[in-house]
């Protein structure tokens, strides 16, 4: 019988012959098909993927000594990453019957070291919200309760790596869209830098910001997908030439290290905070004090400015972004006849674009148009560059930084879906991270007494994605302590 | 504060290339208000001589050698759109008589 607890361990045992990637495949399709009431998944590659298992399997019989870094490696894809000759539809009904011509560059690194993607995940359209519920197929549901939201957008490729439907999945993080989902499912939710891995390929939400990131039940699969996607690619120019670090057999080194972390004050202390998960930080806190790391709460005066800040150059990118959707070179396009071209384009993507997607564009039309652009996207590229600089600042004295991911463990459905501002403050902990571009990651630590998991958030200086990855699964060593 | 009016509802959708039903339209009024007034908090913050940041990529002036490369053919071009005539992509006529 397969089972599955990590890469590294799922490698040792196809070499040992314990296992074949076409068991492994099909234990995960098996698991799919009993969990469809989740809505992880909205297509299976079963038949490809049982095929590419066949010709893996047969590949390392042959040639043993030289697999790829993720052989035989089950992956999901959030619906926004493209794999060519696949479809991907953002999950809106603005893309629906797409069929990508090209791979996205993480896709091709992930095949090019032996991947087997099993299917495409369900998301918020076009990446846009906090909870899974905008997608215009249908909620996803958080397998540990049904009745509450798996945290968006990337909500399809927490849960399938939750309820073990996949290994590890990818996902797009632009304001916390792969560490809320993954600490609302309890696994470990990666965002690398920004310019850390190549956006060619991922449908673009806010530019400045999107990265794609990466769901894992640990550190070390986390660390292994990030060392085969990240790195410079031709295809896009804003990604770092800083060198890619051997982050998963790095992750133990420097182990005696001490850290000195930060921890803002205001982030603590803020009356949106849920009891329980300030009480569970500070108790790790001390917890880390007693190994020797040192541990400062600093003030951030910033911090109620980091969201509406956020939603301004979000929306004014997202607006120009999504203006491609026109309904002339693919996507969806109106039916209605004797129109003319401006009503055209009103209706191919009126009919298109879910209310969520309508409303940020709406928003970014705003913030960039004639008479409001200086007092609100200047405005806000100003505070952006007040957030960076305060972070440089942080970081010449600290190593890492700690926060909470979320304000509160994963709520209902419906809960927040009336008021806007209310779901948009959720995203309070994790905008940050994107609106100065720094690596952050969130870790499983903990249990709520409504029965959901939440965790831990840590960030780095930008592209010291090593340590960040080499102090998280000293975290998680203790927790199992 | 700015009060969200119809008129710049409409201002914005055919802006946007939008369009709303009344229902959809008194929705998308009464967030933009909650949400805009949400966005202004940020007056609060003294900004006077801060640079706006234009970029968040570490990287300047990336070139290369201009060769002709990676690109997909018409074919795969042509493939996604809704009407073409084989070589060209095919739109309403925009120029009325």
């Amino acid at each position: 019988m397969f089972s599955f607890s990590s890469i590294e361990e799922y490698l040792r045992d196809l070499l040992h012959g314990r296992t074949t990637c076409k068991e492994a495949v099909q234990y995960f399709l098996d698991n799919i098909s009993s969990a469809q009431h989740l809505n992880a998944f909205l297509e299976v590659y079963g038949a490809e993927a049982l095929q590419r298992a066949a010709e893996l399997d047969q590949q390392r019989q042959e040639n043993p000594n030289s697999i790829g870094k993720l052989h035989g490696v089950v992956i999901g894809l959030k619906d926004v990453i493209i794999y060519k000759n696949h479809k991907l539809s953002a999950a809106s009904k603005v893309l629906e019957g797409y069929e990508a011509v090209y791979n996205a560059t993480a896709v091709e690194r992930l095949l090019a070291e032996g991947a087997i993607v099993i299917g495409r995940q369900n998301c918020d359209e076009f990446a846009m919200g906090s909870s899974n519920e905008n997608s215009a197929f249908g909620k996803v549901l958080n397998a540990k309760d049904n009745t509450r939201v798996p945290g968006g957008s990337s909500g399809g490729s927490a849960v399938a790596v939750q309820a073990g439907l996949c290994m590890v999945s990818l996902g797009s993080d632009t304001g916390g869209s792969v560490r809320q989902p993954a600490d609302f499912c309890g696994i470990v939710g990666l965002k690398p830098s920004y310019g850390r891995v190549s956006r060619y390929g991922l449908i673009a939400y806010a530019s400045s910001f999107d990265q794609i990131g990466i769901f894992g039940h640990n550190v070390a699969d986390a660390a292994l997908v990030l060392e085969v996607v990240a790195g410079e690619d031709e295809f896009d120019s804003t990604v770092s030439n800083e060198p890619v670090g051997s982050y998963v057999s790095n992750i133990k080194s420097n182990s005696d290290k001490k850290y000195k972390i930060a921890c803002f004050r205001q982030a603590l202390e803020h009356p949106i905070l849920d009891a329980e998960i300030k009480t569970s930080i500070f108790n790790t806190i001390e917890k880390l004090k007693s190994e020797g790391h040192e541990i400062e709460m600093v003030d951030f005066d910033y911090l109620d400015y980091i969201v509406p800040t956020y939603y301004i150059l979000t929306t004014a990118e997202a607006s120009s972004n999504l203006s491609r959707f026109d309904g002339v070179r693919y996507g969806h396009r109106t039916k209605e006849k004797n129109v003319d071209l401006s009503a055209f384009y009103k209706k191919s993507r009126s009919e298109g674009f879910g209310i969520e997607v309508q409303k940020r564009i709406m928003l970014g039309s705003f913030v960039l148009s004639a008479g409001y652009f200086d007092a609100y996207f200047t405005k806000a590229q100003k505070v952006r560059q007040l957030l960076k600089k305060a972070t440089k600042e942080i970081f010449s004295q600290y190593d890492l930084l700690i926060m909470p991911t979320v304000t509160a463990p994963a709520f209902r459905f419906g809960e927040k879906s009336e008021d806007p501002i209310e779901m948009y403050l959720s995203d309070i902990y994790t905008v940050f991270a994107n609106l100065v571009g720094i690596p952050a990651i969130s870790l499983p630590l903990y249990q709520h007494s409504n029965g959901m998991p939440f965790g831990l958030q840590v960030l780095a200086p930008m592209f010291k994605e090593d340590e960040m990855l080499q102090f998280s699964d000293k975290v998680m060593e203790i927790k199992a302590l | 504060m700015i009060e969200i009016t119809d008129q710049l509802v409409d201002n914005l959708a055919e802006l946007s290339r939008l369009e709303f039903d009344a229902t959809q339209k008194s929705v998308i009024k009464s967030d933009l208000q909650k949400i805009i007034q949400f966005m202004e908090k940020l007056n609060e913050l003294d900004t006077e001589g801060v640079e706006p940041l234009l970029h968040i990529s570490t990287r300047t002036n990336v070139l290369r050698e201009d060769e002709v490369k990676g690109s997909i053919t018409r074919e795969e071009g042509l493939k996604n759109a809704p009407a073409t005539d084989g070589q060209f992509f095919e739109v309403p006529k925009v120029i009325q008589k």
